[in-house]
């Protein structure tokens, strides 16, 4: 468990996409703070803003569309929404660092694996010497429990499994001992074996580095396996977020209910799977009010005039609903 | 669920050539795709082919669809075999057999309206006025749950879940018999694959439709399998009826598929097991069990291959810790 010293903290963060169609309200004021050793869970419906939250921290949004509008992202005391390009260049994989929701966008076909790894060293430790750089990409391939290690160094991307292919992606972002790593959805492409593996490894490395792991997903069997809190996004927002099993014991967000709810059960045979009706609503208008509120069982009239802030519930348990206490 | 046979699959084999050398024309070996496979669906059931990458299940569901000629073997669907029909007969088949594939993104063209694409099976296999596919239309978007004026828009109005809505009406609006579903909830959020599951058996209840499903989650499966077949390198090792399997799972590799869903609460996470990771190559598969590099049981007569011993509702396990006795076995499983 973390021993919750703050590495990274997020304050009001408002990233928007500005489009023909209109303004897409994508991160649309959202607040956490990430503990040293700790792995946040993000979750939530396709759509829900989690890769431009992500992309927004590490200051990769979509350009010109995308513009990060206010608030903060403190890292070890130093605002990153500040920096200048050139500086934030020279954190990004050293101190924070990303793994892309598709793998392919990471790993250029041309170059092997070697070359690749050799370069994410380079770029951060350029004083090194060609073999101290080739034990550094050595002992990261061991870090991820690469088979064979310097067989793989003259492999080219396509000639690795999929499992393989994220193990070296994994092993680039870890490469410069970030402080911070964040991994979008590494799993969804994934079968259950590989999946089950990858987040285990994910562990492996944080157990050795204490690296703080912000992991996005919208399955909540990855939150059980891998996180220690959990943060639920609805339509551009943090609804609740808490640590993981009084998330799971004690949900108080219908949303979060519903999303427990609907997962496929192995142990139980249900006649019929509990689904949310209705779709999430567009991000150019969102209703005014709680976002939840066309597709909420309970919610009144208050729920669609005015938006629930987030309020504490229990101790680190936070919720952004006008009846929480009739959730469960 | 003992209804008539619809399908019949009988020892079915699909090898891939695969070619080396600099030019890229000599044969390097061949992957054993799908080998020596035997299942039946009945009439208003579900089998799903469960298994990691690369086991073979797309290729027995292209096998299925005609979209491949098998090596060896086999598929009979209602008594006729579907790779050697006359071309009324291919007719006749398009109209039985239908298919809904993983990506809800890609299947869909994105230049033709929603009611074109759902019409366009019927359109193709079958001459009827303007108004009565209208009408059609208007039926099975009733049926997946949209709203007949929608049939005007376009695929990227719609959400990743409601796609596969229209995936499915274009795959039922022929009323086929078997509808080969392959992994058609995977690319969709949690909640979205609740209301597709729930409405696959709906379906299956009004119209008696029978389903091929594949998946790589046993998890994904148990609300609507009657049958599961569970797949490890072209071979099927274990098949069983739904509550025989996740009551009772036997093979050493069904129970590393149990053992590898991620758990329902943090309480349950369990500590890692240290088996072994990879997949052998299906062009050069392990002699005898093909799991056995994997599996934590293996001794020395696991390089012979195992019988296939008969379990109880009619399923069957291929493994050497279930020696077959006399009269259950249906003999050894092929090498
Ligand atoms: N390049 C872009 N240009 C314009 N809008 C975009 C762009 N990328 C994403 N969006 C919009 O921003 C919103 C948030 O998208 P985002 O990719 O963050 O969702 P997500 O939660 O990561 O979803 P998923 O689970 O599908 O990955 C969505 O409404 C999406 O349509
Ligand atoms: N046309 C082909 N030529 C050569 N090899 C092929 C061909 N199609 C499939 N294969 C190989 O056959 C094996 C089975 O592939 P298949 O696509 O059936 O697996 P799958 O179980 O559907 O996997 P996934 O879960 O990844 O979709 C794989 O090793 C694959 O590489
Ligand atoms: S036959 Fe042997 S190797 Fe194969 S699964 Fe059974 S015990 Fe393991
Ligand atoms: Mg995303
Ligand atoms: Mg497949």
């Amino acid at each position: 468990m973390s021993t919750m010293e703050p590495v990274l903290t997020v304050d009001g963060l408002r990233t928007h996409l500005f489009t023909r169609w209109g303004t897409t309200r994508a991160v649309d004021g959202v607040s956490f703070t990430l503990h040293r050793g700790e792995t946040l869970g993000i979750v939530g419906e396709s759509g829900s803003g989690k890769s431009m939250l992500a992309l927004s921290l590490v200051r990769l949004t979509p350009e010109p569309a995308a513009r990060i509008l206010a608030g903060s992202v403190v890292l070890d005391g130093t605002d990153l929404l500040t920096l200048s390009e050139k500086r934030m260049r020279k954190l990004r994989g050293s101190a924070i660092s990303m793994i892309l929701q598709d793998p392919h966008q990471s790993l250029n076909p041309v170059f092997t694996v070697g070359n690749q790894l050799a370069e994410a060293v380079h770029v951060h430790r350029p004083e090194l010497a060609a073999a101290a750089v080739r034990e550094r990409v050595l002992d990261g391939l061991r870090k991820v429990r690469m088979p064979a290690p310097e067989r793989r160094l003259r492999d080219y991307p396509h000639e690795l499994s999929g499992g393989m292919k994220q193990r070296i992606v994994g092993a680039m972002a870890i490469s410069a001992d970030p402080r911070v790593l964040i991994a979008d959805e590494p799993t969804t492409a994934l079968d259950v074996t590989t999946q089950q593996r990858y987040l285990r490894l994910l562990r492996e490395i944080q157990r050795e580095t204490g690296v703080a792991i912000i992991l996005i997903t919208h399955d909540f069997g990855v939150v059980a396996e891998a996180c220690d809190r959990v943060a639920v996004m609805y339509a551009g927002r943090i609804v609740e977020q808490g640590p993981v099993r009084e998330i799971f014991d004690r949900p108080r967000h219908p949303y979060t209910r519903a999303l427990l709810d609907s997962r496929p059960r192995r142990d139980v045979r249900l006649d019929r799977l509990p689904s949310i009706e209705g779709s999430p609503p567009s991000l150019v208008d969102p209703p005014p009010g709680c976002r939840f509120a066309p597709r909420c069982r309970l919610a009144a009239e208050r729920c669609t005039a005015e938006y629930p802030e987030l309020t504490a519930v229990a101790p680190g348990h936070e919720t952004a609903c006008w009846r929480w206490e009739e959730v469960s | 669920m003992s209804g008539s046979t619809l399908v019949e699959v009988e020892d079915l084999s699909k090898h891939f050539r695969v070619t080396g050398g600099p030019l890229g024309v000599r044969t390097a070996g061949h992957v054993r795709a799908v080998d020596g496979v035997s299942f039946r669906i009945g009439a208003g059931e579900t089998l799903a082919l469960v298994g990691e990458s690369g086991c073979g299940k797309t290729t027995i569901s292209r096998l299925m669809l005609r979209l491949e000629t098998p090596t060896t073997g086999a598929i009979t669907l209602a008594g006729r075999d579907v790779h050697r029909l006359d071309r009324a007969g291919v007719r006749w088949f398009r109209r039985k057999v239908q298919a809904v594939f993983q990506d809800p993104w890609a299947s869909l063209s994105p230049r033709m309206r929603v009611g074109d694409i759902i019409a366009e099976p019927l359109v193709v296999n079958e001459r009827l006025s303007r108004t009565r596919v209208r009408l059609r239309v208007a039926d099975m978007m009733g049926l997946v749950g949209l709203q007949p004026w929608q049939a005007r828009l376009f695929p990227h109005e719609f959400s990743g879940g409601q796609r596969q809505r229209i995936a499915l009406a274009s795959a039922l609006i022929t009323e086929p018999d078997l509808v080969v579903l392959d992994e058609p909830v995977s690319a969709l959020d949690v909640s979205v694959q609740a209301q597709v599951m729930n409405l696959l058996k709906d379906i299956q209840r009004e119209r008696g439709t029978s389903f091929l499903l594949i998946s790589h989650d046993l998890a994904s499966v148990r609300y609507i399998a009657h049958q599961v077949a569970v797949m490890y390198l072209g071979e099927i090792v274990e098949q069983a009826t739904a509550d025989e399997i996740y009551e009772r799972p036997r093979h050493p590799y069904t129970r590393a598929l149990f053992d590898a869903i991620l758990p329902a609460h943090p309480d349950d996470r369990r500590p890692g097991s240290d088996a072994a990771d990879e997949v052998p190559s299906p062009l050069n598969p392990p002699s005898g069990c093909r799991f056995r590099t994997r599996c934590p049981h293996a001794t020395d007569v696991c390089g012979h291959a195992p019988p296939r011993t008969a379990l109880p509702g009619g399923g069957s396990v291929a493994c050497h810790l279930y020696p077959a006795t006399a009269g259950s076995t249906k003999g050894p499983v092929r090498q």
